[in-house]
């Protein structure tokens, strides 16, 4: 379903600050795999799953996306194929715009968008019904603007535009770090409940190791670029997180006391 | 005093015109887009060029509308195709338009007295000079109302809004961020080209230095009707929009009234405008002072 192929990504090439977020990287994920991604500050979690949204052009490589060689495709021509809920929960929907208006944006992920009204009278009931099957509480306030939900409520929409059209790849960039555990792991539910429903192939970027070993069916650890570890079947349902310290402390060959950032069980 | 406050009208009217261009690129698409200080003046250039020449001032002031449309499109290729931040690829626009311009009128003015405008017909129906550009105003602005009201609720309309209120959310629901953005300057920038037709029109000439601080005139406008007149729904937001022009007419024609230099009004726009703008700061400056205030009552 995904298929990242030798890719390399280097930031401010040819100048001092230069540096190679993604050395010559192969992942592929298989039509239904939800994998967790986890390593530590700058390994290039984010770096690869921006490539593969095509936030970023890449130097080297190919991707490819069902079969679709999208490399050279523009971010919002791939947004047809992807959908994706950033660690920011501001960023994934338009604050000054209504329940019903961004979730209308989702809706035509992927079509031409012509002078037809923006929103119908169809999509406003058919949005109403989806949120209050999912027990959000927002299918009351489908006309308040976005700007004036919680976090976690906002980071419910944005899985639920992500997921309205069913995206070929989910891309969930550390989508629960900015909430609360209690919200983090309803979100975290929600995202699996859709997972699930749909089958979706899903990258997910996660610090909480807990969650990177009790989601999902693949495991994956990156670490400054490179893919160090890839655990998946059996061997992932077994696994603790001292495993994962232990096999991370030999594959990165380092210490694994001295990575802070994979502090979070 | 009425007379004053007719006049102050209806040049509100051809203004809130310009002040709603102002308000697709300042507001909508949340850019500071200073090519309309050219595209103002450039519009008034085509029409009157257009109507010395004899064309039909319709057509004219249609041709002066195509003309501000050009204007934006270029503004909008330097900031998205080209890279160049958005305040100045508006500048580069806009001080091209200054030579544009002059080409356009041959001159530094034109004069069109006696020379059939769109208010002529009004006039020789017996409206009188002011209340035809009132009449034919309140037409454009509302017909412009309607518009832009179904306008920005169509799908391209509401991809422009969640563009200027947030480019990864709109890209990443596949929406061309740059393509929004060349449209909302392509419209603001014909409404602003219209609004100097309109006004060079109803003042009998066109000048090339017309455009000059035109942006802070809409600014003001957007902010005086926000302020005043709210901006609750999208359609109310549009009328006060046209509330603000007209207030920022008569506002300046009462302060000329009072004795104010006529050379000083850009000064007072300008202070009218930081003021404005800086009044959520402000407004966190007073209140310790408030509080603290009633602390001692
Ligand atoms: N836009 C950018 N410009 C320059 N360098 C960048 C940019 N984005 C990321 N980098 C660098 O690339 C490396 C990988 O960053 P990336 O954001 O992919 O890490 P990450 O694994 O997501 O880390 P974190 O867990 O902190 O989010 C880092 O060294 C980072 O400084
Ligand atoms: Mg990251």
């Amino acid at each position: 379903m995904l298929n990242i192929k030798n890719v390399s990504k280097t930031f401010n090439l040819g100048t001092v600050n230069e540096k190679a977020a993604l050395k010559n990287i192969n992942l592929m994920l298989e039509e239904g795999d939800f994998v967790t991604l986890i390593g530590g500050n700058g390994a290039g979690k984010s770096t690869m799953l921006n490539c593969v949204a095509g936030v970023y052009g890449v130097e080297a490589g190919n991707i490819f996306i069902d079969g679709k060689e999208v490399t050279k495709l523009p971010e919002h021509r791939r947004a047809a194929l992807i959908g994706r809920v950033f660690q920011d929960p501001m960023m994934g929907t338009a604050a000054s715009m209504g329940i019903e208006e961004n979730l209308a944006l989702a809706y035509r992920r992927g079509q031409l968008r012509t002078l037809r009204w923006g929103i119908s009278h169809q999509e406003k009931e058919l949005f109403k019904e989806l949120l209050s099957s999912l027990g959000l509480g927002l299918e009351n306030r489908m006309t308040d603007k976005v700007g004036l939900l919680s976090g976690g409520q906002r980071q419910a929409l944005t899985l639920v535009m992500a997921t309205l059209i069913r995206p070929r790849i989910l891309l969930l960039d550390e989508h629960t770090a900015a909430l609360d555990p209690k919200t983090a792991d309803k979100v975290l539910e929600l995202s699996d409940h859709f997972i699930e429903e749909s089958g979706l192939t899903t990258l997910m970027v996660t610090h909480n190791m807990r969650h990177a070993i009790k989601h999902g069916n693949r495991l994956v650890m990156m670490h400054e670029g490179h893919i160090i570890l890839d655990i998946k079947g059996e061997e992932k349902m077994n696994l603790t997180v001292e495993d994962l310290m232990q096999r991370f402390g030999k594959a990165s060959g380092e210490e694994f006391a001295n990575d802070r950032a994979l502090l979070s069980e | 005093m009425l007379q004053i406050l007719l006049g102050a009208v209806s040049l509100g009217l051809l203004w809130a015109v310009m002040t709603i261009g102002v308000y697709i690129t300042y507001r909508i698409l949340n850019i500071a887009d200073l090519s309309v200080e050219g595209s103002i003046a450039m519009g008034a250039a085509i029409a009157a060029q257009g109507i010395m020449k004899g064309m039909n001032p319709f057509a004219a002031t249609a041709m002066a509308f195509i003309g501000g449309m050009s204007a934006g499109l270029i503004t909008g290729a330097l900031h998205t195709r080209l890279k160049i931040p958005a305040l100045l690829s508006g500048i580069l626009t806009m001080i091209a338009l200054y030579s544009v311009n002059l080409r356009i009128l041959g001159k530094a003015n034109l004069s069109l007295l006696r020379l059939e405008t769109v208010y002529t017909g009004l006039q020789s129906m017996g409206v009188g000079r002011n209340d035809s550009v009132i009449v034919l105003g309140m037409l454009s602005v509302s017909a412009l109302i309607v518009v832009l009201y179904w306008f920005f609720g169509t799908e391209i309309g509401c991809a422009i809004r969640a563009t200027g209120n947030n480019p990864q959310m709109a890209r990443a629901q596949g929406i061309n961020t740059d393509n929004m953005i060349i449209l909302g300057l392509v419209i603001s920038n014909g409404l602003v080209a219209l609004s100097g037709a309109l006004i060079a029109q109803s003042q009998s000439f066109a000048d090339v230095q017309m455009g000059i601080g035109s942006i802070v005139i809409g600014l003001a406008s957007v902010i005086i009707g926000e302020v005043l007149f709210g901006k609750k729904s999208f359609f109310s937001r549009l009328v006060s929009l046209v509330l603000g022009a007209i207030s920022y007419r008569v506002i300046i024609a009462l302060v000329l009234r009072l004795g104010m230099p006529a050379n000083d009004l850009k000064l007072f726009t300008a202070l009218t405008v930081a003021i404005a703008l800086s009044l959520p700061v402000l407004r966190g400056y007073l209140e310790p002072l408030k509080k603290s205030m009633k602390g001692g009552r």
